[in-house]
């Protein structure tokens, strides 16, 4: 009987231990979440504080242009739900030379039916590039406010670092076009 | 030798309540293992009839039988019921069954515990598969869930979520139950280096499981605030990343397709052995590699994403670590190779479906290194190539030796012996079927069809032909599996307690059928020594 006790009590300890496994690795699973977002800041790949932030205008003059190199811009846009609205790049492409200041424009239009409030999520690829590629303006650093059937044009101010690696001769930008005013009911 | 049991002093629970009770209530390891190894069946053949519907949709180019939106819900469904379904409590089924068997134990060591989790999970797979008749349809977002397109789902979004909580739930108390019972329960005598191989691997199929199971449950948490709550953790437009999403579920993903394999590696470590009768070559080489595999499987998971764009040192760090799995996964087909060499060998069905598993298993590893190499993985991502890599290894690897299982311990379970040339049928149509069904699909995935679609380019037409009548001739031979069973439940030659002249170990030491109870008293030495001869 005594042994039998024993065994009992062994099992719910080590129970009781494989809970705190398991109660742990579920805890591990919600600190990836902080932990990616470190990763991504660390790597600079896919940050949205990187992405969405400006640079300051003087910094361009700083630079200096490189006149005797010519990188390609693609423009590139996507809506994550079809219908509700138009989003496209006015120019397909530019030849910029780093360090001098370009302006790039979209076009966007709000077909949902009603005022609604857009914000735009640029990413830039290759993923790696997106250190050497600074905006000084763009929508995409707030919220934009939409009539009812409204379009508009929008800007975004940017220039290559003199410093983007020589094998990178092409970058894209791309932004995604999310509505807010479905977040902003959920909440 | 002589197995005694003293029928006096437990006689009041050695008779199980009758009807449907009995099984409702069981705290058994052998009733619970059997409810798990049948319901198991069921979900194969739930499963597989959706596996039916899609190779009949891709028999010919166009659309013939069934729309796109359908067609999405039989991919993403047949894999969670195949995984969650058939194979993980198929394994579970065999650990209730065996482990206390094989470490001389008289039950499993939370034996309520093991009730309830088995009872979770034909809630939780109603719950999946009623998700078929609500509106919008079952879950088509592939088995993989990933946002945003899951988050797009119907009604049967949050069924299958809280579905796969409830999976989660019954395998990690599964999981839990088979460690303590190892570590607490084995018999005097039986030290760790003198287990069964099958017991090694479930245990550490058990650690991986409560390692992973639960950052599962939280991933799918977060999808599930995602859509009701208004959360973003991967939607961008809140300042979350969907792919995040995917490094999260592959950090489960990826030790999760060595749970599904793990126990297959025991049982061949068993099985193989028995009829060469011979030692298993490098028991603990095979302990040593199959800890290295577990460890490794945590270090590999976004192979699985390589395109999603990662730095050089990313792709190369998670190409490397892929293909360093190679030398344990070696070392062990190595050793099963070497426990044949002089071998004598005979060929009962347990025995031909290892063998089929090693060699057709092994087929699964090297496209499986093919897919490691990162950039020749751009050109293979999301193709058939993938869809064959994985079958390979789960159908010819895991499903044939859950079967060697079955096949190896039924007679054992029944007290009878079955049909050897039925089941030499099973496996030969098997065989032969599994290979028409999945090889093809080797030439479709590098000639550029893509996965998860219900219509193709008619270039792609002859090979899918071929698979498909493969599919069917391989799930028409499954039907002989559940008929040879029921026969030798039925009746049939009574089968001594050592059903295999060359096998080895404590579940040969009590009759056939194995009692209701067994190992109230201790295993004695001559019968651990008798058991343990690896």
């Amino acid at each position: 009987m005594n042994a039998g006790e024993e065994l009992r009590r062994a099992n719910r300890s080590l129970t009781a231990k494989l809970l705190l496994c398991v109660a742990g690795s579920a805890l591990f699973g919600f600190a990836l979440v902080p932990l990616y977002r470190v990763l991504c800041e660390i790597t600079g790949i896919g940050d949205q504080q990187t992405l969405r932030s400006a640079v300051q205008v003087r910094e361009v003059a700083q630079q200096g242009t490189d006149m005797t190199r010519t990188v390609t811009v693609e423009f590139m846009t996507s809506l994550p739900t079809v219908g509700n609205w138009q989003f496209r790049p006015a120019q397909e492409t530019m030849a910029v030379h780093p360090g001098k200041l370009y302006e790039a424009h979209f076009i966007a239009r709000n077909l949902t039916g009603h005022d609604t409030v857009a914000q735009a999520i640029p990413n830039i690829a290759p993923s790696q590039a997106a250190s050497w590629f600074h905006k000084t303006e763009c929508f995409c650093f707030s919220p934009q406010s939409f009539k009812k059937g409204e379009e508009r044009v929008l800007p975004v101010r940017f220039f290559v670092d003199r410093a983007l690696p020589g094998n990178l001769d092409r970058l894209t930008l791309s932004y995604t076009f999310y509505d807010l005013s479905t977040h902003v009911a959920a909440r | 030798m002589a197995y005694t049991e003293t029928v006096d002093a437990h006689d009041h629970h050695d008779h199980p309540p009758a009807g449907i009770w009995r099984w409702l209530s069981t705290t058994n390891h052998k009733d619970i293992g059997t409810l798990y190894l049948v319901f198991s069946g069921i979900m194969f053949f739930v499963g597989g009839a959706m596996a039916m519907v899609i190779r009949l949709e891709l028999f010919k180019p166009g659309m013939q039988f069934v729309d796109p939106a359908f067609f999405n819900s039989m991919t993403t469904v047949h894999g969670l019921a195949m995984i969650f379904g058939a194979v993980m409590p198929a394994w579970v089924g065999l650990a209730n069954w065996m482990i206390p068997l094989q470490v001389g134990a008289p039950d499993m060591a939370l034996p309520r515990m093991n009730n309830f989790s088995f009872w979770l999970l034909p809630f939780a797979f109603t719950l999946l598969l009623i998700g078929f008749f609500v509106p919008g349809g079952a879950p088509a977002g592939g088995w993989t869930l990933y946002p945003p397109l899951v988050l797009q789902g119907g009604d049967s979004f949050p069924m299958a979520i809280f579905a796969i909580h409830l999976m989660g739930a019954s395998s990690i108390m599964g999981a839990i139950n088979v460690i303590v019972t190892i570590m607490n329960m084995r018999a005097p005598g039986i030290t760790l280096l003198r287990m069964p191989l099958f017991v090694w691997t479930w245990l550490i199929t058990a650690y991986l499981l409560i390692l992973v199971m639960p950052v599962l449950a939280g991933s799918v948490t977060m999808l599930l605030t995602d859509h009701f709550f208004g959360t973003s953790f991967f939607s961008a437009s809140g300042g979350g990343d969907p792919v995040m999403f995917q490094h999260i579920f592959w950090f489960f993903g990826h030790p999760e397709v060595y749970i599904l394999i793990l126990p297959a590696f025991g049982i061949v470590s068993e099985v193989i052995p028995t009829f060469s009768r011979k030692p298993l070559f490098g028991y603990e080489a095979m302990v040593y590699a199959t800890a290295s595999i577990a460890f490794l499987s945590f270090i590999v998971w976004a192979h699985h994403m390589f395109t999603v764009g990662m730095p050089l040192a990313g792709e190369l760090f998670f190409m490397l670590s892929t293909m360093l799995i190679a030398i344990p996964t070696g070392v062990k087909v190595f050793n099963w190779t070497a426990t044949m060499w002089r071998g004598s060998l005979s060929f009962e069905p347990p025995m031909l479906f290892a063998l089929a598993f090693l060699f057709l298993f092994t087929i699964g590893g090297f496209s499986g290194l093919m897919l490691a190499i990162a950039p020749a993985d751009f050109q293979y991502q999301d193709t058939y190539f993938v869809v064959a890599h994985f079958h390979y290894v789960l159908v010819p690897g895991a499903i044939f030796s859950i079967m060697a299982g079955v096949y190896y311990w039924l007679p054992k379970w029944t007290g009878h012996l079955y049909s050897m040339a039925l089941g030499k049928w099973h496996f030969w149509l098997s065989a032969i079927f599994v290979n028409v069904l999945f090889f093809p699909q080797h030439f479709l995935g590098l000639a550029g069809m893509p996965r998860r679609i219900p219509d193709y380019a008619t270039q792609f037409a002859d090979w899918n032909m071929v698979s498909s009548l493969g599919g069917f001739g391989f799930g028409l031979s499954q039907l002989l599996f559940p008929i040879l069973i029921w026969k030798c439940v039925r009746g049939g030659e009574k089968a001594p307690a050592q059903v295999w002249e060359g096998a080895h170990g404590l579940e040969w030491e009590v009759p056939s059928p194995a009692p209701y109870h067994t190992w109230q008293d201790p295993p004695s030495e001559a019968q651990i020594a008798h058991g343990a001869e690896h």
